[in-house]
């Protein structure tokens, strides 16, 4: 079909526009394939996050709204509403704020989590842009999304959002090194920068060849670099217990304070996509990407893209119970875990992993 | 020939060159720091267009993500006064010219005996050709020493900018997080058993 629609632009507009209009139209085309289930997903992840929550402490969650009426989809409704809610809200305009960059903030905050989806591979060729340096521009990208949090706060006029601006300025710049470092390592043993190629060199090895496809991804022999990454995730996405930037019960909400109707919907959309970008990182990274984790005829016929959403569910979880258990950290502790523990910690351990790749024991050939 | 790259490097060049030029032609500094963020990512965009992946990326990530925000942090933070900023203007007009245009020719000496070589494009790669490879094999096998060199000088620096800002003022209090780690209940609360008093 795309040969089709390629040989129809070619003859209606000429061997020069053709093929460029033809890249412009399917480029659109995808993007919009892989946007639209991804803001469902975003959608029923503040649902899913609110159910588990409360289930963890004992509540019972958003159990009201329901679509046509039917008692037994209570809360499934939920995230529509707020959507609806938040979209017909009024945009209040703080005095004496920035108005063209008051605006463009959460539209910056919201870029870098969309475009960084990209380079994702859902499936062994199910990817928007097979590029080489995908997890470059992966990394390029998510560092950009400080701005829009800076902006917010700068623009805002607001002491409390300027100081949320202040904490995640920081915040953000320190984890992004120990995220670095620790994705340093994971390219090291595949040896490419590409996401395909990471995710296809983990399925192989001695176990894999068994059989066991879990025991051959790099959570197992790179599993100090997995904690550093993950917890750095959740640092990086402001997320609890690493919440300070927000933290609603000294600065109010940070950043956002000033926000409302859909600006602040632009905030929070990029938060959970952000949450989302991340788990499914660390899937690709540490955990296979698509692959089914035992090698069976039976598990095998799954589709390779319900593997990777199946296992993104399991660690976007994490990041919910995580939340739901521990308090939130101090500050200065912040900052100490990110510089004084995991930058140190991922340096020394590039050297392990590079003198051990260097011996006849190496894993990765 | 118009082709598509043309017009796309055409499209950014333009938004290149307006806002390298809203940076110094901005009232606000904050503004001037965003449209130098807006010329380092159109730069990179143009590098892309030069099949210069690696450097194009690397361009985003140092520059616009580490270097900026601490940049637009600091802007952000000082309390700029226009109308002193204004002083002088035309007194240090003279000077500026003429380092710019000494700039100008420096870049010009560097660009114009590769002139006619920039006119071709670079010629089309091998869809496995990876840019990133290309570069890290010269740096470590060519360019070892020059780029250890560089390496060390950079170490160099950072250690000397920490030694200069690193000073410590008596009158702060600061906690040592590993001793409240290792902090126990037995340190904290001591249980005494006491008799009821009964007269109350």
């Amino acid at each position: 079909m795309l040969e089709a629609l390629y040989a129809l632009s070619e003859s209606r507009l000429g061997p020069v526009w053709g093929p460029a209009v033809y890249e412009v139209v399917t480029s659109l085309a995808f993007i919009v394939a892989i946007l639209v289930p991804l803001m469902g997903l975003m959608a029923y992840l503040t649902l899913w996050e609110r159910k588990l929550i409360g289930w963890i402490q004992i509540r019972i969650g958003p159990n009201r709204v329901t679509f046509f009426g039917i008692p037994w989809l209570g809360g499934l409704a939920q995230p529509v509403a707020d959507g609806i809610k938040l979209l017909f809200k009024e945009v209040i305009f703080p005095a004496n704020a920035n108005k063209a960059l008051f605006v463009l903030a959460p539209m910056l905050a919201l870029m870098p989590a969309i475009a960084a989806w990209a380079v994702i591979p859902f499936a062994p060729d199910l990817v928007l842009s097979d590029i080489n340096a995908g997890l470059l521009y992966v990394m390029a990208l998510t560092s950009m999304a400080v701005y829009g949090v800076i902006i917010a706060g700068w623009a805002s006029n607001s002491k409390y959002a300027f100081l949320g601006a202040m904490r995640s300025a920081a915040q953000m710049v320190s984890y992004e090194l120990a995220m670095g470092f620790a994705l340093v390592v994971v390219l090291m043993v595949s040896a490419s920068l590409n996401l395909s190629d990471i995710v296809n060199g983990q399925g192989q090895g001695w176990f894999a060849s068994m059989g066991l496809n879990f025991l051959s991804w790099n959570w197992l022999p790179l599993a100090p670099m997995l904690l550093v990454y993950f917890i750095s995730g959740i640092a990086e996405t402001n997320r609890a217990p690493f919440d300070v930037v927000e933290g609603e019960s000294e600065i109010v909400a940070g950043h956002m304070v000033e926000y409302s109707g859909m600006t602040f919907a632009l905030f929070f959309l990029a938060e959970y996509l952000n949450m989302l970008l991340i788990a499914t990182l660390t899937v690709i990274m540490f955990f296979g990407g698509w692959q089914a984790p035992i090698s069976s005829p039976l598990l095998d016929a799954v589709p390779p893209t319900l593997w990777l959403l199946a296992k993104v569910f399991v660690v976007v979880s994490m990041f919910l119970w995580i939340r739901a258990t521990f308090p939130r950290y101090r500050y200065d502790q912040i900052m100490r875990l990110g510089w004084k523990v995991f930058i140190p910690l991922t340096l020394v351990w590039i050297v392990v992993i590079g003198a051990w790749m260097q011996t006849p024991w190496s894993l990765w050939k | 020939m118009v082709n598509f790259e043309t017009v796309v490097f055409y499209l950014f060049a333009a938004i290149l060159l307006g806002s390298a030029l809203r940076v110094i032609t901005a009232r606000n500094p904050v503004h001037a720091a965003l449209y130098l963020v807006l010329a380092f990512f159109t730069a990179s965009a143009i590098w892309l267009l030069l099949r210069a992946e690696f450097l194009a990326v690397t361009l985003v990530l140092v520059y616009v993500g580490a270097v900026m925000v601490l940049f637009l942090f600091v802007v952000m933070m000082l309390d700029v006064n226009l109308e002193r900023l204004r002083q002088g203007f035309w007194q240090y007009l003279p000077l500026g010219l003429a380092v710019g245009a000494l700039m100008a020719a420096e870049m010009a000496a560097v660009l114009y005996t590769r002139w006619s070589g920039l006119a071709a494009r670079p010629r089309a790669l091998a869809p496995d050709y990876s840019n990133t490879k290309e570069l890290g094999r010269l740096i470590y096998t060519d360019y070892a020493y020059a780029f250890e060199l560089a390496a060390v000088i950079l170490l160099v620096a950072i250690v000397a900018a920490i030694a200069l800002t690193l000073r410590r003022r008596k009158d702060s209090r600061s906690q040592d997080p590993s001793q409240q780690v290792k902090a126990r209940r037995a340190d904290r609360v001591r249980l005494v058993s006491m008799p009821a008093d009964k007269d109350g």
